[in-house]
């Protein structure tokens, strides 16, 4: 009864959450509903006994995607209501797919009947007696391990591709040259001058090497 | 009243056409079809998690991570790639890019 319950709050305010997202005008509250329905999908998550994944949605979705977007929209500084134009026009042929997307979903769903549970022999079943998170990693890095690397290459090449996107090389910055301080001996950094005796006049420095460049 | 996969499912049916509704609806504004494609594959995962679940199998809940990790991924690029266009035309509108005339 009580995972009844909680299994309509945390429904309810996902949709709630996930409505709000898409009609708001301000993209910054559109991005704090997109958290509220990630925290409620991690709820549910909950509710399904898969703990590891809740905590990865709020930690690694809500702690880091989440906040880069929300980084992301309050570095642009976009006039938000010009892009709002249209949303009207836009609403019919939304509203008429969407319908049909959702019609089609929910009599799939009402044709086999709520109750629904599949008959097909699980190929990893869930052991018991172990948490969780111990029986995803026991397949995760045995069965799985390939994939689970690619998933590493993939992000890898995510956030490289990300830093070669945004990494601006600018021009006329003084920047420091580890190698030429490094290479930098006696020939270059030493320099004897002859003064004359008796006179203050101190010669032009021969030219310098290093000067110029 | 026992809550069975249907329940599930037809919440995350309910989140996948959200996505899909703010697709169409904001039209012109990148950040929010971001989002959109967030809350479709956050609906995705439901059903995953949904169907390991009551199918007893745990191989459904491999499938979210990498989907979460391929997610993750995606917008990190999208986001990249907006801040970049944002940086040599001043604008996200949809409609201006066309740059390459696709």
């Amino acid at each position: 009864m009580a995972s009844a319950l909680f299994f309509y709050l945390f429904s309810v305010l996902a949709v709630a959450a996930g409505a709000s997202v898409i009609l708001t005008r301000n993209p910054v509250h559109a991005v704090l509903f997109l958290i509220l329905a990630f925290f409620n999908a991690a709820g549910l998550f909950v509710l399904l006994n898969a703990e590891f994944l809740a905590m990865l949605l709020v930690i690694v979705y809500v702690g880091a995607v989440a906040v880069l977007f929300l980084f992301v929209v309050m570095m642009l500084d976009v006039d938000f209501a010009e892009l709002k134009a249209g949303f009207i026009k836009n609403a019919k042929i939304g509203a008429l797919i969407g319908g049909l997307v959702l019609l089609e979903l929910l009599a799939l769903v009402g044709y086999k009947g709520l109750a629904v549970s599949p008959v097909m022999s699980p190929t990893s079943p869930v052991p018991a007696g172990i948490t969780n998170t111990r029986a995803l990693g026991e397949i995760l890095y045995t069965k799985y391990v390939y994939y689970f690397e690619g998933a590493g290459l993939i992000l890898l090449v995510a956030m490289i591709g990300a830093i070669v996107l945004t990494l601006k090389h600018r021009q006329n910055v003084k920047r420091q040259s580890i190698s030429a301080q490094v290479a930098r001996g006696p020939a270059t950094g030493l320099e004897v001058v002859k003064v004359p005796s008796g006179g203050s006049v101190i010669p032009p420095p021969a030219k310098h090497p290093e000067a110029a460049e | 009243m026992t809550i069975g996969l249907g329940h599930y499912l037809v919440v995350a049916a309910c989140l996948f056409t959200l996505g899909i509704f703010g697709i169409f609806l904001n039209r012109k504004n990148v950040i929010v079809i971001l989002l959109s494609i967030e809350l479709m594959l956050l609906a995705v995962n439901i059903n995953f998690v949904a169907f390991a679940h009551f199918n007893g199998d745990l191989v459904g809940q491999i499938f979210a991570l990498f989907v979460l990790t391929v997610a993750a991924a995606e917008s990190a690029i999208g986001l990249a790639i907006m801040v970049v266009y944002f940086r040599n035309r001043g604008s996200i509108a949809v409609e201006d890019i066309n740059m390459m005339k696709g």
